[in-house]
Order: C-alpha cells, then sequence, then structure tokens
C-alpha cells in the first residue's frame, strides 16, 4: 500500500467516524424535529438533550478532521470539490452553526419560548445539514466533480443521485440515532422511551434501506463506474450491509437488544467502505486518482504520523468520554 | 488604495473584495471565542485549584460557573472555526490546491489538539456533579495543554504564510516536496505564536475580570465578586508586560522578513536611517500628516541606533505594496497604544497590591477594568489587521498573491450578507444566553443571603 493509499484510508477512517457519530448526533436531532408538541415530546427530547450534550461537539470534530486530511494529503481534490459544490458546502456550513448553536444555547435558557425557538433552530438545521454533506458525497461519488474544479455549481449536485445521498444520509443518520437512543433509554430504565425509539428505529431502517436500494437503482440507470463497482469489487461489503440491516430489523422486531449497536454500525461502517471500494482507485470519479491528487510524500508521512499520535492520544481520550458518558458520569445540572 | 466604487470592479477584483471582507468578517468574530478558548482553561483551573486548596466554596463556585459559560463560548467557537475551515476552501480553492499540501500540515496537527480540547472540555464541563474533587482538577489539564497546542498549530500556519519555506516548486509552480518541520518552524511562528497565546490570555483575562468590576460597579462587592475579579486579572497582568516585550520582538521581526509590511504600517517613503516613529496620524505619498513624530526612534526600536537603515516603500515595487496604508498605521498604533494602556492598569493593579494587599479603591480602576477586555479584544483585531492586510497583495508571501488565490464562485457579496445576519443573530443569541446565565446566579446568590436559616458555608 501506497502512503497516498494508507492517507486515503485515514481519510475514509474519518468518515466513518464522521457517519456514525456525527451522523448519529444529526439524526437525533431529527428525532427532535418530530417529537411532537412541548408536552408530548418533552421525554424524548430530554434524553436526546442528556445523549447529545457531552459528546457532540468532539464528534463535530471529525468533519473537521476530514477537511483537514483531504486538504493536506489532496490539495487537488480538495480544491476541485470546493470550487465545484460551494453550494451545498455553504448550506451545509451555515446548518453547521445553527444546528451547533441551536443546541448548546437550548440547555442554558429556562424560557420554554426561547427553548422551543432554539430547539426548532438545532432540529431543522439537524435534517438539512446531512441532506447537503450527502449532496456533496452523492455528486463526488457521481463523478460530477471534474479534476480541475469550477465546475457547474448547480447541475452538479442537483442530480437524481446526489439527492438521493442526501436523503440517505438524512436516513441513516435518524436510523443510528435511534438505535443509541434505544440503548441510552434501556440503560436509564425507561421502558417507555426504549420502545418509543426501538419503534422508530424499525421505521428508519425501513426507510433508509430503502433509499440504499434506490439509489442502486438510480447508479444502475446512470450506468455509472460506482454501479458497476458496487457490483463488483465493492460487492461483499454491499453484502455485509444489507446482512447487518436485515439483522437489525429481525432483532427489532424480536425485541432483542444485546448486540443492536454493534450491528447498525457495522450496516453504516459497510457502506462508507464499499463506497470507497466502489470508487479505487479514484478519489473523484473518474477523474483524478487518489495517487494523482496525493501530496509530496513527506507531507503524506506527517499526515500518517499525526494520525499514528491522534490514534494512541485520541482514540482513547475518546473511549473514556463515552465511558464515562455511558456510566452517567457526566451531566448538565 | 483600492478603489471605492464597486461598480467597474472586475469579476475577480470584486470577488476578491468580497472573499477578503467576508474572511476578515468571520475571523474577527471568531478570534474573540478562540482566545477565551486558549485561555479559559488557565482561569478556571486556577480557580478550581484555589478553591480545592484552600476549600474555598466561593472559588469552587466561579469555577463552576465559568465552566458554564464556557460551554456557550465553545459551542460557538467550535462552530464558527469550522466555517473557518470551510472557507479556505470555499474562498481560496486555488490557494489550498496549490499549497494545502504545506500550509495543511500544522492544521493536521491541530486536529489532535482540537479533539483533545472537545473531549476534555466536556469531561471537564459535564463532570463537576459526579467526578470528584482532584479528578475532576485533573481531568481539566489536558484542555490547557490543547488550548496552547492548537494556537500554535493554526498561528504557525499563518507564519508560514507570512514567511513561508520548507517547499520545493516545479516549473510549473506546483509543489513537489516538503519539509514538514521547517513548515511547522517558519521563522515568523517564534515571534508570531508567543504574541498571540499572550493576547489570547489577556484577552480571556480582562474579559472575564470587566464582567466582575462591572457588577461591583453596580455595588456587588461580595467576596465572589473581588475574587472573580482578582484571579483573570492576575493572569491578564502577568501577560501583559510579556506581551510588550514580545510584541517589540515581533515588529523588529516583520522588519527583518516583511520589510513592506513594516514599511506600510510605519508609513515609510524612503529607505535610509534617522526613520522618525509617528504617532497617529494620515499616511500620505508625502509621509505623516498630523501625527506627533519622534525623530529616529522609528531606526532606534529596528536595530537599537537611530543609524539604523530602514526600508520604505520606494524600494517595494509598486505591484507589491500593501494597500490602506493609513489603516495599517492606524491599526498599529491602536494596538501598541492598547497595550500601552493596559500596561499602565496592570502597574497600578500590582502597586496597589504590592503596598495594600487590595485592589485599588478609586471607582476609577474598576471603570477601567471594566472596559480592559474590549480594550484587549480591539487590540487584537487591530493586530489582525496589521498581519493580514499588510501582507497583501501576498497570500503566501512572495509566492501566491491573494488575487489568484480567490474563487471564481458567485455570489460572494450574497454569502457575505447572509453570514452577515447570521452571526449578528449569533453573537446576540450567545450574550442573550451569558446574560441569562449571569441574572439566574444573581438571583441564587440573593435568595442565599435573603434565608435566615440557609446553611452557613464553610468561611476559609
Amino acid at each position: 500500500m501506497t502512503r497516498a493509499d494508507l492517507c486515503a484510508v485515514i481519510l475514509w477512517t474519518g468518515a466513518t467516524l464522521y457517519a456514525v457519530f456525527g451522523g448519529a448526533d444529526f439524526g437525533a436531532g431529527f428525532w427532535d424535529l418530530i417529537a411532537g408538541g412541548s408536552e408530548k415530546g418533552e421525554r424524548p427530547r430530554g434524553l436526546i438533550e442528556r445523549s447529545l450534550t457531552p459528546v457532540w461537539e468532539a464528534n463535530h470534530v471529525w468533519l473537521i478532521f476530514i477537511l483537514v486530511v483531504l486538504w493536506t494529503a489532496f490539495p487537488e481534490a480538495f480544491g476541485a470539490i470546493m470550487s465545484t459544490l460551494y453550494v451545498p458546502l455553504t448550506l451545509a456550513a451555515f446548518g453547521i452553526v445553527l444546528r451547533g448553536a441551536g443546541f448548546a444555547f437550548r440547555e442554558s435558557v429556562r424560557s420554554l419560548e426561547v427553548k422551543r425557538a432554539l430547539g426548532a433552530t438545532f432540529a431543522l438545521s439537524s435534517v438539512l445539514t446531512p441532506f447537503f454533506m450527502g449532496a456533496v458525497v452523492g455528486a463526488i461519488a457521481d463523478g460530477n466533480v471534474p479534476a480541475g474544479g469550477d465546475g457547474d455549481a448547480f447541475s452538479s449536485w442537483l442530480q437524481p443521485l446526489p439527492l438521493f445521498t442526501g436523503a440517505l444520509f438524512v436516513a441513516s443518520g435518524a436510523y443510528i440515532a435511534a438505535i443509541f437512543l434505544v440503548a441510552d433509554a434501556r440503560r436509564t430504565g425507561e421502558a417507555d422511551l426504549e420502545s418509543y425509539f426501538a419503534r422508530r428505529a424499525l421505521a428508519a431502517a425501513l426507510v433508509a434501506g430503502a433509499f440504499a436500494v434506490a439509489g442502486l437503482f438510480v447508479l444502475n440507470a446512470d450506468s455509472s463506474y460506482i454501479y458497476d463497482r458496487l457490483t463488483d469489487q465493492a460487492l461483499p461489503l454491499v453484502v455485509v450491509s444489507a446482512l447487518c440491516g436485515f439483522g437489525v430489523l429481525v432483532m427489532l422486531l424480536r425485541g432483542a437488544r444485546r448486540g443492536l449497536r454493534p450491528l447498525a454500525v457495522g450496516a453504516v461502517v459497510a457502506v462508507v467502505w464499499g463506497w470507497g471500494a466502489a470508487q479505487f482507485p479514484y478519489l473523484l470519479p473518474t477523474s483524478l486518482t487518489i495517487s494523482e491528487s496525493a501530496a509530496p510524500p513527506e507531507t503524506l508521512a506527517a499526515v500518517i504520523i499525526v494520525f499514528l499520535i491522534a490514534a494512541v492520544l485520541v482514540l482513547p481520550s475518546l473511549a473514556l468520554l463515552y465511558w464515562l458518558s455511558q456510566k452517567e458520569l457526566l451531566e448538565h445540572e | 488604495m483600492p478603489p471605492l466604487d464597486l461598480l467597474p470592479l472586475a469579476a475577480t477584483e470584486s470577488n476578491l473584495l468580497a472573499a477578503r471582507e467576508l474572511m476578515a468578517f468571520t475571523l474577527a468574530f471568531h478570534i474573540v471565542l478562540a482566545c477565551i478558548g486558549v485561555a479559559f482553561p488557565a482561569l478556571v483551573l486556577t480557580a478550581n485549584y484555589i478553591g480545592l486548596r484552600r476549600d474555598d466554596p466561593d472559588a469552587m463556585r466561579l469555577a463552576r460557573r465559568w465552566s458554564k459559560a464556557a460551554a456557550v463560548t465553545f459551542a460557538t467557537g467550535a462552530v464558527t472555526g469550522t466555517v473557518l475551515s470551510f472557507e479556505f476552501g470555499l474562498l481560496w480553492p486555488n490557494f489550498m490546491e496549490r499549497f494545502g499540501d504545506a500550509f495543511g500540515i500544522a492544521f493536521a496537527i491541530e486536529g489532535i489538539f482540537f479533539f483533545t480540547e472537545a473531549i476534555f472540555l466536556a469531561i471537564y464541563i459535564y463532570g463537576w456533579k459526579r467526578l470528584g474533587g482532584w479528578a475532576h482538577f485533573w481531568s481539566g489539564v489536558p484542555m490547557l495543554v490543547a488550548g496552547i497546542g492548537g494556537a500554535f498549530s493554526v498561528v504557525t500556519a499563518n507564519a508560514w504564510m507570512n514567511t513561508p519555506q520548507g517547499f520545493t516548486l516545479d516549473a510549473a509552480g506546483k509543489v513537489v516536496g516538503t519539509d514538514p518541520l521547517e513548515v511547522l518552524f517558519s521563522p515568523a511562528w517564534t515571534y508570531e505564536v508567543p504574541h498571540m497565546i499572550l493576547a489570547a490570555y489577556m484577552v480571556a483575562g480582562f474579559l472575564f475580570a470587566s464582567v466582575y468590576a462591572v457588577g461591583m460597579l453596580r455595588g456587588r462587592r461580595d467576596r465572589l465578586h473581588r475574587l472573580g475579579l482578582l484571579i483573570p486579572l492576575t493572569i491578564a497582568c502577568i501577560a501583559t508586560p510579556v506581551q510588550i516585550f514580545w510584541g517589540d520582538l515581533a515588529a523588529r521581526g516583520v522588519a527583518e522578513h516583511q520589510p513592506a509590511k513594516f514599511a506600510a504600517f510605519e508609513c515609510i517613503q524612503e529607505t535610509g536611517p534617522d526613520q522618525t516613529e509617528y504617532l497617529g496620524g494620515i499616511c500620505t505619498e508625502d509621509g505623516v500628516k498630523g501625527a506627533i513624530g519622534i525623530p529616529g526612534l522609528d531606526s532606534w526600536l529596528v536595530g537599537f541606533s537611530t543609524d539604523t537603515v530602514v526600508t520604505g516603500l520606494n524600494d517595494i515595487p509598486a505591484n507589491e505594496r500593501p494597500p490602506a496604508n493609513t489603516l495599517l498605521h492606524l491599526s498599529f498604533d491602536t494596538m501598541v497604544g492598547i497595550g500601552f494602556g493596559l500596561l499602565a492598569l496592570a502597574g497600578w493593579f500590582a502597586f496597589v497590591w504590592w503596598r495594600r494587599r487590595d485592589i485599588p479603591g478609586t471607582p476609577w480602576f474598576l471603570r477601567a477594568v471594566a472596559v480592559s477586555g474590549v480594550a484587549a479584544i480591539v487590540a487584537v483585531w487591530a493586530g489582525w489587521i496589521v498581519t493580514e492586510v499588510g501582507r497583501q497583495p501576498w497570500i503566501v508571501q512572495g509566492y501566491m498573491r491573494t488575487e489568484e488565490a480567490v474563487t471564481e464562485a458567485e455570489g460572494i457579496w450574497f454569502v457575505f450578507a447572509a453570514v452577515l445576519l447570521l452571526y449578528a443573530a449569533l453573537g446576540t443569541a450567545a450574550i442573550l444566553v451569558l446574560r441569562t446565565l449571569s441574572r439566574r446566579w444573581r438571583e441564587l446568590d440573593e435568595d442565599a443571603t435573603d434565608t435566615p436559616y440557609a446553611p452557613r458555608e464553610p468561611t476559609p
């Protein structure tokens, strides 16, 4: 494996962690959005707030990580993506501001009206932000970003596949979030919330699965490079994802809880790596390969070393944060 | 001076202006929160340490409250910082495409610090209830290190833009080799990085102190307010003289590495010895008008002798001179002026404390502290105007012009307007939330003193 390939693996690792943990935070916002009126939605919203508060900012850093690795290790791809997909990217950036601020401010105020307004800001932007991020990813996968950049600002992403991918991002975030919230409710002994989110997890799993299958049909209709590879070199990962997703469905229907989270996470991880495997060796299919856009070898080495240091320092810290949070040792008063 | 009317501007020129204004505005907004993020750990851990060590409930209460305020400012800083990461690519795609492989290295390291800070800040600010005493205190220490490390990474990336090195270019100008250590430690880092970290400590220290100074001016002179003033003020006042020293180093560093920037902010028209140091005034092609001039001082400050030859703008090619020299000159003077003003405040505080072990009794001292936080922020803004506008027309000094870097995307002015609105709402909401918190605490304090049978807190 070349240094450039290794950096691509690092990039994909960041993307995977963001898709799972960042995605779950956005998904929780989706459930917050449709939780109903203040009274009806109070308890699910309370659980969402308790689950997200200590971890969302750390999870958000994966996005920074992705951007930084992309612009340092693959500057040409970064420039091309940014100068083509600036419309959905700008909208996603606005969404990030509104989501973070809405959520952080909501927990600090008492007035019901202000809480409602901030909550709506948080929840609505939690849906729009992953949608635009998905559109960016879909546009890349669709081969709409030219290697030199400056692709069309609108027709590059206002296409079936990018829009489907956007919807898939929202649905898969909602799915992971519901699964995580089932476990959180179970831990705090709130049986009604547990079944509340189990029902929603089931619905989200079906919707996300439907989007994924529909996406495959869109890909097939486009007769795209990605489709050929998904049914070829990436096929095992597609199968793993489908199996995991199916397993989650069966478990939810039977009321089983043990191993639900790993299985649900597995379904998302397999999709992310399936996409990567299908794109390989392209970063921007089919105009720019990983090696063509790679930075000089010394820079790639620096990125790899920094990642190794991060793996030693950051991953255990992150594990500590999750552990403390799961043990209910972190709370705001 | 750039042309004032926008209509005749070519598309790129218009985009360049819009992109620069947008970058400047979002950076100015973020830098305040970044300063708090860098220095907050030192402030809160000092209060926490005093609280634990001396069993001081007031210090503990301050630490807890600052934690809650930090939850608000850190979240705001996290999202405005993300916007800046997007802007690197969205506004300057050609810069990132050409130099991301060098410029990015420092940011890769910043990722580690940002993670560490986000993780341990969360553990610290949400761990008050369940993590006991010293374990909780130590959980905050990594964020102190991460704050300083993060500031190093980001500012050293900017230092590299001012004194780029550590890369080789092929004939087409593409980076084909890098030396990551040379990129990370370009000459300007030695003065830019400490200058900014000290600035962060001054901003956060004076800002926190100013909140309690206002409270004391309104008659709330309890121990909590005194301590809330003393801890951050002491930290800021220790940073101030060091900052003046480092600022002096920085100015000499700029004179050496970026003579065009130095000539622009000092308004030196002709190269030569015996340069006059001008305070204030308007910079014109015939020199400074309406300023106080101290003959020879500028040369002396650059080389400790009035014979020191200082480069003037006449030796800089016309198309490489920074724009808006009056803005640069006045920004520099503002920064230095505020710096000395804060030094005077620090001296006053230190003198009275040394003689009487007390805060100066006159309300004028509290008034001065009350404005010191905003003053420190203005000084930081002025300093960044000098750094960034003074580097123009370059984005990477000597290698890439800002106009080559800017995006060709349409609608930057529109995005700028939208960002202004968004950030106005964001800033207003953040301040309102902080005020709500402060009002709630005040009510708690008043309730506690009004209730005759409330359990007494042990006095130290």
